[in-house]
Order: structure tokens, then sequence, then C-alpha cells
């Protein structure tokens, strides 16, 4: 019986993982950019579905909408105030441009944070699910809530890969990842696939965000720790590898469950961070990594 | 320049009164992180995201050590000062191999293993709520703001002295084409455990010295990521490689930081974007905004 919760809980929290890092390793391939307001983007778009479906009372429906336009809002935001001009920057050497970007999506992050606990409330909100009520899946009690959340995230998933695999302007998001310098060559403007793969970006973290915010709840306060999942799960299935990013997705979140039902919810983190110290260790480049 | 600006700060408890040397003294400590923290990212080209991983070591091991065995405060902040140098040592091996984001990572993780670790040991660390030490340096603010300026003089001096040895050097040159460095006959292994030795010393000595100020160690004054980050951006913000840039920087953002409290919880909002506006505006930082220093 417990089995059989873990392994539904897991599942349901192990896909939202995989949808929330999935934004975050995708701008790394295309761009190469870490995001540190990843975490930032994901609570926006839970706070506004929050605020405009139950605060404002037009519904969850609108509220999710509400929730992904200002992630994509967002995100664009991030891309053109604060990544762009530090690529574009000619004060600061080639060398030392990541540290930059990593430094300033911190403390973009940071003001994503304040301004959120200051506009809306500090304290941690939960969006209306779209359907509530629950359903008997295998004499387990589950909300069809966490089954819809699934559902969406795989769809969102499969979603970018039809867009990657089977459209010209995937095609295109594939060849700036693999050599953005003879992409430029061919023709193509370099900017606006950035610019594309932003919008990308704000979509995926945007459906995350509001999902995560329907399950787990979500606040200003949950910004750091939500940077950090995704970061230690993108690291662990490896830098720019979306299979890679799946795997550990699942990994991650079935240790977390099976760390909350069997050992103590407050160890949830340990474990998963124990992993990724080891495999960094003995294999650098992660599990799936192309380094 | 220096001197007289150093001596004028020293001449400062004659003057000021308590709250604004209590801002100060804070502030003199945490000029130490920085600048420990450019000598690793500025000249050996690491990317730590974890330098409360190396200033609560010596917190906490100081800490404990005055609390538990009993210590005298000097006695204390030696073995604080010596389980963050053997923090530094052990970041220093994954440094060995691993280099940008997977490095940050690594040092990011050892923060929230050590946050946790103080958790589930609640016993002895004291847990969320924070251990308390029986001994303080003193209890006046003026001789407390004195050690501290004493100490950060004395660091900073310290660290640029090294940062423009041979070991500086060997560090810039091993940050920018590690082969080149080694094949020119440095040990760059020897050079980089020693940049973190140094550098997690002069982070633990600063913890320790915090903990005997504020009578307590907890985690959200010297493990939390948040004071992490704003090591970090105090260092970029005073000006990279130099070292007391990140001093100017770390005074900078407390003090702006204290200026700023009437606006209430917008100030850190603030601070965040006056920093990432001189990030992405003036990439050398305050320093870098000196005329003297722009036509060098």
């Amino acid at each position: 019986m417990l089995a059989l919760q873990i392994l539904i809980d897991g599942f349901a929290i192990s896909t939202l993982f995989a949808l929330g890092a999935l934004g975050f390793t995708l701008i790394f391939g295309v761009s190469g950019v870490l995001n540190l307001a990843h975490g930032g983007l994901l609570v926006i778009a839970a706070m506004i579905a929050w605020y405009v479906g139950t605060s404002l009372g037009y519904g969850a429906d609108w509220g999710a909408l509400a929730g992904l336009a200002a992630c994509v809002a967002a995100a664009l935001l991030t891309y053109l105030g604060v990544v762009r001009p530090i690529e574009r920057s000619r004060a600061i050497p080639a060398r030392e441009r990541e540290l930059f970007v990593l430094t300033a999506t911190l403390l973009w992050g940071v003001m994503i944070e304040e301004a959120l606990s200051y506009a809306f409330t500090n304290s941690p909100v939960t969006v209306k699910p779209l359907i509530g009520g629950t359903i008997d899946l295998f004499g387990v009690s589950t909300p069809i809530n966490e089954l819809l959340i699934a559902a969406i995230a795989w769809l969102a998933m499969g979603g970018l890969w039809l867009l990657v695999n089977r459209t010209r302007i995937g095609k295109r998001l594939l060849a700036a990842s693999i050599n953005p310098r003879g992409l430029t060559l061919l023709g193509f403007e370099l900017g606006t696939i950035y610019l594309i793969v932003w919008l990308v970006y704000g979509a995926l973290a945007g459906i995350a965000g509001v999902l995560l915010g329907s399950f787990l709840g979500s606040g200003s306060g949950y910004i750091p720790g939500l940077t950090g999942s995704a970061f230690t799960i993108v690291v662990l299935g490896g830098l720019g590898s979306v299979s890679g990013t799946l795997i550990a997705a699942y990994i991650v979140g079935y240790i977390e469950t099976v760390t909350a039902y069997l050992i103590s919810p407050s160890l949830r983190d340990v474990p998963a961070l124990i992993l990724l110290v080891v495999v960094l260790y003995v294999r650098p480049q992660g599990l799936l990594g192309r380094r | 320049m220096l001197a007289g600006i150093l001596v004028l700060l020293a001449l400062l408890p004659l003057g000021a009164n308590g709250y604004i040397l209590g801002v100060l003294t804070t502030a003199f400590y945490f000029a130490v992180f920085a600048m420990s923290w450019d000598l690793l990212f500025g000249y050996a080209g690491e990317v730590n995201f974890g330098p409360t991983f190396l200033i609560g070591l010596g917190a906490y091991g100081a800490g404990m050590a005055n609390a538990l065995l009993h210590a005298p405060v000097p006695l204390a902040i030696l073995i604080g000062a010596a389980a963050a140098v053997a923090g530094g040592v052990a970041l220093a091996i994954p440094a060995l191999r691993l280099s940008g984001p997977y490095l940050g990572l690594i040092t990011l993780v050892a923060v929230l293993l050590l946050q946790q670790a103080i958790v589930i040991f609640a016993g002895v660390t004291g847990g969320e709520i924070g251990l308390s030490v029986p001994d303080v340096l003193s209890i006046d603010s003026g001789p407390n703001y004195e050690y501290a300026l004493a100490f950060m003089a004395a660091s900073g001096l310290v660290l640029t002295v090294i940062a423009r040895s041979s070991l500086g050097m060997i560090l810039q040159a091993a940050g920018q084409d590690r082969i080149a460095a080694a094949a020119l006959g440095f040990n760059v292994t020897k050079h980089k455990i020693m940049a973190f030795a140094v550098s997690a010393l002069f982070s633990g000595l600063a913890g320790a010295f915090l903990v005997f100020y504020l009578g307590t160690a907890s985690v959200s004054a010297v493990v939390d990521i948040a004071i992490g980050v704003r090591v970090i951006i105090a260092a970029v913000l005073g000006g990279r490689r130099t070292i007391i840039g990140g001093a100017i920087g770390a005074i900078f953002l407390i003090v702006a930081g204290e200026l700023l409290r009437p606006i209430g919880q917008l100030s850190t909002f603030v601070v965040a974007l006056i920093a990432l506006t001189v990030i992405v505006l003036f990439p050398d930082g305050l320093l870098g905004l000196l005329p003297a220093r722009r036509g060098s």
C-alpha cells in the first residue's frame, strides 16, 4: 500500500521536477546561460496564478493563463534586461562572462523574491487546482489534480520534443546549440533564435510553476530551493542533455519521496545532495553529459 | 590615502555612537569574507559559490570549542580557523578536477550539507535556534570595533601581499591556462590547494571573530546561502582581482542596506538593483570607477 503510494506520489513529483528543470537545461544547451533566477520565474507564475485565480476570484483556468503569461514576460525581461546586456558588453572579458551571468541572474532572483513578497505576501500560497476531488487508484486515494498535473507536464514535454525535432524553428535551436557560429554563417540571426528559446523557456517555466503551485504550494521563500533543485537535477543528468535531465528528475523525485515517507520529511533533500556529490566526483559531466 | 582612511576609521569611536560602530563592525568582518573570496575567484579563477561553507566551519568550530570544550577565546578562534582550513582543502580536491558551474555546484552543495548537518546534530550545534557562546570579545562597542578594524586591515594586508607575490601570479596563470602554467614547471595542484587553504584560513578566522562579537553562531548569520550570495556580490561589486575591492564592496553593501532600512522590506530589493546595475554597466566594479585605475 505504502509502496503504491510512493510510486504514485513520486511519479507526480518527478514529472514536475522534469518539466521544471527542462527549461533550465534548454537555455543552457542553446545559449550557454545558467539562469539562477529560474526559481523566481517558477514562483512568479504560481503567485500570479494564485492572485488572479483566488485573490481576485477569476477562477483556476484564468489564473493559470495569467500566471503563464506573466512568466513568459518575466523570462523575456530576464533575457533582454539582464542576460543580453552582459553578453554584448565589451567591458567583460569572454572568459568571465559565465560568472557575470551567474552573479547577475542571482541578483535578479533576489530582486524577484523581494518584489513578490512585497507586492503579495511572503507566506506560502496554494494555487487552486484545475480539477478538484480524488479518485481511487488501485486502492490509493489520489487527487485528480495530481494525475492531471502529470498529464499536462508530459503533454508540455511532448510538445517541446515535437518543436525541436519536427519544426524548422526547432532545427535552428538545435543547430544553435551545436555550432552557433556555423548558424550565423548560414545567414540566420542568432539574436532571434535566442529570443525564441527564451520565449519557449518562459512557457515551460510558466506551466511548471503553476502546476508546482497547485501541488506543493508556492511562495517567495521557495525561490532559492527551487533554483537549487533545478540546478541539481540538470547537473546530475548532464548539463545540456534533455534525456539526462528527465532521468535525473525521476531519480531525484523518487529518492526524495522515499526519504520523506520512510525516514523523515525534514531530511528529504539530503540523499539527493549526497548522490550528487558522489556522481560529480566519479563522473563530473553527469549521467549523460556530453563533455 | 589608504593609511589615512584607516587612521580616520580608527579614530571614529571618539565621535560616533554605538549604533554606527556596530554596523561598521559587522561590515569589517564581511569585508574579510569578500577579500578571501576574491583570492579564490579573482586570482585562482575558482567559482566558489560556497564561501559560507568555510565561514560556517570557522564560526561553528570556534563556537563549539568555546561552548562545549570551554576553550578560551583565542584558542577557540584558532580551532575554528583550523576547521575552516580542513574544509578548504576538502573543497580544493574537487576543484582540481572540476571547473566552472560544476565546481560552483559542488561548493553550493557543501553549504547545503553543512546546513543540514547543523540541523541534524542540533544537540551539539544548537540547530536552527543557534549556538550561544559563553564568552565574547568585549561587551563594549568601541573595543569590538577596533578589533574588527585591526583584523580587517591585517587580513587585507596579508591577502594583498599573497596576491601580489609569485603565488598570486602563478594562480592567475593557472586560472587562465592550466596546462600552459604546468608546462612552465609550476606545481599547479600545490598552488591551488594553497589558495583554498589561505582563503579558508581568513574566512574561518573572520567567521570565528564574528561569533565572539555576536555572542552566537546561527545558520542564518554565518551559513545561509543568502549570506554567501552577499559575499560574492560584495567582491564583484567592489572590483574583482583587487582584494581591497572586496572590502569596499562589503562596507558599501552593509552601509547601504542600513541607510535604506527606513524603506523597510524594499531595502534588499534596492541594494540588489544597485549591485545589478553596477555589474551590468561597470563590470570592473566601484574601484573601476576611480579615474586612476581606468588609465592603467
